[in-house]
C-alpha cells in the first residue's frame, strides 16, 4: 500500500507532497515525540495532533513514510516549508486519531 | 580505518532555536548511512543523539556534539555549559522531568530523554557538575 493509495482510500488531504509512491509498512500514533522516537519504525505513517516542526525531525530521523495530522490541525508556514525541504509527505484529516487509525486498519488489511 | 584514528565530526547545537534541534542528528544519520552502517545501528545512534540534542536545547542553552566513528563503535560526546544535573539517578528514571510546561506542549519533557538514550545505546557515561555543565558520552556498537 502506497501513500497515494491511502490518500484516495481514506479521503486524506495532501498538504505536502514528497514521494507519495512510498510504501507504508505500518501505522504509529502518538503525540509524545520522545515516545514516538523510541518506538516508531521506518516506513510507518505517524498519526498525530502535534504540528510543530519537531514532528518533522522525528519523521526524518525515523524515515517515516508520511505524517497524518488529525482533527484538521493546521500546521504553520514554517512546518510546510520544512516538510518540503526534508521531503516528508504530510497528510491531513478532519477525523480523530482513533478514527484515522481504524480507516488505515481497513485500508492496509 | 584503524582503531586509533577515528573519523571525527563536530556539530554546534544552537540553544536559542528549539525548532532546529535535530539537525545535527540528521547530519550524523547521513554520514553513517554513507559510510555503510546497518539500519539498526543508524537508528539507535539517531534516537540517542536526537534526545541528547533536545536535552541540550531545553536545559543547557545548546552546546557541542562531537562524533567519532571507529570501525567497531560509534561514540558521540555532547558537551554543554548548562546548569548540570543535580541528581543523575533521578534524571535517569523514566517520567522524571524538570522541563518547563511550554516544552511539554511541544511533545517533550516527559522524562524519556536520558532513559531513551540509555536504552538505545550500548554505553552511556554522564559527567555533570552543578553550575559548570554536563558531558554525555554515548557509545553504540554495531551488531554486525
Amino acid at each position: 500500500m502506497k501513500v497515494s493509495d491511502i490518500i484516495s482510500k481514506c479521503s486524506f488531504t495532501l498538504l505536502v507532497e514528497a514521494d507519495t509512491e512510498r510504501d507504508i509498512t505500518g501505522v504509529y500514533t502518538g503525540d509524545l515525540l520522545s515516545w514516538v522516537m523510541g518506538h516508531g519504525e521506518e516506513g510507518q505513517c505517524l498519526v498525530t495532533i502535534m504540528s510543530n516542526v519537531n514532528v518533522l525531525a522525528v519523521a526524518s530521523l525515523l524515515d517515516l513514510s508520511c505524517v497524518i495530522l488529525a482533527e484538521n490541525v493546521k500546521p504553520d508556514d514554517e512546518f510546510i516549508e520544512l516538510a518540503k525541504e526534508k521531503e516528508i509527505n504530510v497528510l491531513s484529516s478532519s477525523e480523530s486519531a482513533y478514527t484515522i487509525c481504524t480507516l488505515l486498519y481497513e485500508a492496509l488489511k | 580505518m584503524d582503531n586509533s584514528t577515528p573519523l571525527t565530526y563536530s556539530f554546534t547545537v544552537h540553544g536559542d532555536d528549539f525548532s532546529s534541534a535535530g539537525e545535527a542528528s540528521v547530519q550524523v544519520k547521513k554520514i553513517l548511512r554513507s559510510i555503510g552502517f546497518d539500519a539498526d545501528t543508524i537508528r539507535r545512534v539517531s534516537i540517542a543523539m536526537y534526545e541528547a540534542e533536545i536535552n541540550m536545547v531545553i536545559h543547557a542553552g545548546g552546546g557541542v556534539a562531537d562524533l567519532y566513528v571507529y570501525p567497531d563503535r560509534i561514540v558521540i560526546v555532547l558537551t554543554d555549559k548548562g546548569p548540570g544535573i543535580a541528581d543523575i539517578g533521578l534524571a535517569m528514571s523514566e517520567g522524571y522531568s524538570t522541563a518547563p510546561d511550554n516544552i511539554r506542549s511541544l511533545g517533550f519533557g516527559a522524562g524519556m530523554g536520558l532513559p531513551n538514550i540509555k536504552r538505545y545505546s550500548d554505553n552511556l557515561d554522564i559527567d555533570s557538575k552543578l553550575g559548570e555543565g554536563t558531558k554525555l558520552t554515548i557509545t553504540v556498537i554495531p551488531q554486525r
